[in-house]
């Protein structure tokens, strides 16, 4: 058949079709378990850096799996901070495991966020998911640290990360980002370890728990709520205040963070001292 | 003309027909991922690869079917595309934090100008062999660009070289107890140039390579 023919030309475009079709998806599908594994143990690291078991992202994949076995995922609506029971989870969600949960997908569905009004949402998202996980960590001490994750605008992209919260709520534990798109050396230093320290040990709220967590001017930081900006980068900066203030907040995991002081509020717990056990409803009758 | 030997096929384009500071194909990439020579490497790899497998499967699917004309480019673009989707999923699958840090640029292979090129412009009209050479060695020369660039801005940008680091940078700070024994906090010395960080700077670092390799080899300059 000649080479420029109709009928040739269909049979090359077919055939290439066929077996370049074959060759990716056959190189998605075999590797699939492989990436699935490696995102998993890329948020675990995150967690585990956020709430200081580990200090540097270089760390083996032993270790990683080693330490993961402390974390402890919960699922949790955010709308009334209440622990979804793992083995009667919403039929919206349509899911029977919770780490089945796709949270970045679901701030997109319509169907599982709700859209907040311009003046209470991080600017440039106006959409936030109904559920979200939290993670506790049992850490050295054997306290039982609350990681959260968050995310928020900076200048150029939207940053990811997990903060984590002292058993009481009252202390930050640590702050990590682990995707964002800001510029590198400007921005892109809220990767730096050195200004990731500064958090540790900061308390985001006031005595009545109001949200008093700053990010000023480089070196104009004195007080204990107060971390220092990254020179160059104030709408970084601004956008990191602004990601703690939402989820913090009432539309964040505020619900969720009362829920766990009320239940450490002497008189109110019936054991006193002791974490309450967020697999059961927490503070779910109001007598 | 003097017979071509495989030798000449692989290494010609490194120094004598440079990709990048002679043919100026391929210089988007150059720009995008040499802020450090961990993710350069992995990306000349990357390139290596599929120039070198796409010139030959270009090649042999021209060679025993014979590509209609009308389409030849289409058909390059798919055994490109297809090529650079399988290298971004072995990325993801086995280098997943390098994988992470090219993002996109990986993705951004199938556009790089080097590979079609080279498909278009030799592959069609070689064997095969000699084709997956000539991918190799484009391949090589577009790494030898990339990586001169990669070592400036990462020496100058970060102070440091494959992640190791070799200047203690003024942001960054240790804690660790001194000659007599007191913690002390040790800060870097070196101010890094935030140029090298960004986008220009590989404009820069190319321009000067082309002009030392032109000096080296004046027969590289073009007639006026």
């Amino acid at each position: 058949m000649p080479r420029e023919s109709t009928g040739h030309i269909f049979k090359i475009a077919l055939g290439l079709c066929v077996v370049c079709s074959v060759m990716v998806s056959g190189a998605a599908v075999i590797l699939r378990p492989l990436q699935q594994a490696n995102k998993q143990r890329e948020v675990r690291k995150n967690i585990l850096l956020a709430a200081g078991l580990i200090d540097s992202p270089d760390v083996s994949r032993e270790t990683i799996e080693e330490l993961s076995k402390r974390i402890e995922d919960r699922l949790i609506d955010l709308r009334t901070g209440e622990v979804l029971d793992p083995t009667a989870l919403p039929s919206e969600l349509g899911i029977s495991r919770i780490d089945e949960y796709e949270q970045v997908a679901a701030a997109r569905d319509p169907a599982l966020s709700t859209r907040l009004p311009r003046d209470r949402a991080i600017h440039g998202l106006l959409r936030r998911e109904n559920y979200s996980f939290v993670y506790r960590v049992k850490d050295d001490d054997g306290r039982e640290l609350i990681v959260l994750p968050v995310y928020g605008t900076g200048l150029w992209s939207t940053l990811y990360g997990f903060l984590a919260l002292s058993p009481d709520t009252r202390t930050i534990e640590g702050l990590t980002f682990y995707e964002h798109g800001e510029t590198p050396g400007l921005g892109g230093e809220v990767d730096n370890p050195a200004w990731k320290a500064q958090w540790v040990g900061k308390q985001p709220f006031d005595e009545d728990w109001d949200i008093t967590i700053r990010v000023t001017k480089p070196g104009r930081a004195f007080d204990i709520s107060q971390v220092d900006g990254l020179a160059g980068a104030t709408i970084t900066s601004q956008g990191v205040e602004g990601l703690l203030k939402f989820w913090l907040g009432p539309d964040g995991f505020g619900p969720y963070l009362d829920k766990i002081r009320a239940a450490q509020r002497p008189g109110r717990s019936e054991r006193p001292g002791r974490f309450p056990d967020p697999a059961a409803p927490e503070g779910g009758s109001d007598g | 003309m003097a017979k071509t030997t495989a030798r000449d096929v692989l290494f010609d384009p490194v120094f004598k027909n440079n990709p990048i500071a002679l043919q100026i194909l391929g210089i988007c990439s150059a720009l995008a991922v040499t802020t450090k020579m961990e993710t350069a490497f992995v990306m000349c790899v990357a390139v290596m690869l599929v120039t070198g497998f796409s010139s030959a499967f270009v090649s042999l699917t021209h060679r025993v079917v014979g590509i209609p004309g009308s389409i030849r480019i289409i058909v390059q673009m798919t055994i490109i595309a297809s090529l650079v989707i399988v290298v971004d999923q072995l990325l993801k699958a086995f280098a997943f934090s390098i994988s992470q840090q090219l993002s996109v640029f990986v993705g951004l292979i199938i556009t790089n100008c080097i590979v079609m090129g080279r498909a278009e412009g030799y592959a069609m009209k070689n064997p095969v062999g000699f084709s997956f050479l000539d991918g190799i060695g484009n391949g090589l020369g577009y790494s030898l660009i990339l990586m001169v660039v990669a070592f400036f801005r990462e020496l100058f940008g970060s102070g440091s070289l494959f992640g190791y680091k070799l200047a203690p940078l003024v942001t960054d700070s240790v804690t660790r107890a001194d000659a007599g024994g007191l913690m002390q906090t040790f800060t870097g010395w070196y101010v890094p140039n935030g140029l090298m960080l960004l986008p220009p700077s590989a404009f820069f670092i190319i321009g000067l390579s082309i002009w030392a390799l032109r000096t080296w080899r004046p027969e590289q300059i073009e007639k006026e």
